[in-house]
């Protein structure tokens, strides 16, 4: 054995002073704050042009909130399914996290199927990046950039959890990698906290 | 590996969720003004946030310095809006119909 590797085989990594279990549940903390960052300047420009416009119509007139209340309830409840499924891998019941894990995705799947056709709907109705029928121009360029970088972040999430899927019904997930399973939980929740803002600021206010 | 806090009850979260959800449509119909809707709104937002945050995210068992990671964006955002608050109210604009706007100097 090279001095190098005796060196480095001998010095324990150090331990994440604010997670315990691993670096990468701070890392994706961090990444997530981040983020949130992203989210926050958004609607914060969102309010300042929302705001200083004297034609902006209300959202609650054009948006249709029936659907996209459904929306929030998938989000709500795949973020149920989420933490189950963190739950099966903890107590080593490679069975549950599967069956929870898929239907968290299925959530996520349906949640985006719903953004498409709320999308194309409001398109045939004259919303665009550009201009719109109903009011400021700018409240369809906001809405779209808003909502679908929301969308992407779903997107995101859905691939995200089934890689783990897939590793699941390969077997390779056990009880050892329930830290990585919450990892990936974390971030699905963000998607669904950012989502419950989204709908508030967005839509109904 | 076994989480070192007590389970929370998430099915009992998952309901507060889809009640305040509820609450928070109920509230834009409501016949009051809409400054008052729009505290309502953000309050119950940020209180369904705080929800998510505090038991699926399990920072109510975290070290406090995580919370104060976690919270850093939402201090940091809270300022932006008041850095921006002297656009809102310089520069009025409408889209719609571009002869109508202001042309006064600043």
């Amino acid at each position: 054995m090279s001095q190098v590797a005796a060196i480095t085989t001998a010095v324990e990594p150090a331990e994440s002073p604010l997670t315990p279990e691993s670096w990468g549940k701070l890392g994706m903390w961090v990444f997530l704050a981040a983020d949130a960052m992203s989210f926050g300047a958004l609607l914060a420009g969102y309010g300042a042009l929302r705001y200083g416009s004297t034609d902006w119509p209300l959202p609650s007139s054009v948006l249709g909130i029936g659907l996209t209340a459904f929306m929030t309830f998938l989000l709500i409840s795949s973020s149920v399914t989420m933490v189950l499924a963190l739950v099966a891998i903890q107590r080593g019941d490679l069975r549950g996290l599967r069956t929870f894990l898929s239907l968290t995705i299925l959530g996520g799947l349906m949640f985006l199927g719903m953004q498409a056709y709320e999308w194309t709907h409001l398109i045939h109705r004259g919303l665009t990046l550009t201009g719109n029928p109903f009011g400021a121009a700018l409240f369809g360029t906001t809405f779209f950039i808003i909502t679908g970088f929301h969308g992407a972040h779903v997107t995101g999430g859905v691939i995200y959890l089934s890689c783990y899927l897939v590793r699941a019904l390969l077997g390779r997930v056990t009880q050892a990698n329930a830290n990585a399973i919450e990892i990936a939980a974390l971030y699905w929740h963000f998607v669904d906290l950012v989502w419950i803002l989204v709908f508030t600021f967005v839509y109904l206010l | 590996m076994t989480p070192v806090h007590k389970q929370p009850n998430y099915i009992g979260v998952f309901w507060w969720l889809l009640a305040l959800t509820i609450i928070e449509i109920a509230v834009i119909y409501l016949p009051i003004a809409r400054l008052l809707i729009g505290i309502l709104l953000v309050g119950l937002a940020l209180s369904k946030a705080s929800l998510v945050a505090m038991y699926f995210m399990h920072l109510k068992f975290e070290a406090r310095t995580l919370g104060l990671i976690a919270m850093t964006p939402l201090v940091l955002c809270v300022l932006l809006v008041f850095a921006l608050l002297p656009d809102v109210s310089a520069t009025p604009h409408r889209t719609t119909k571009p002869s109508q706007v202001s042309t006064s100097p600043h």
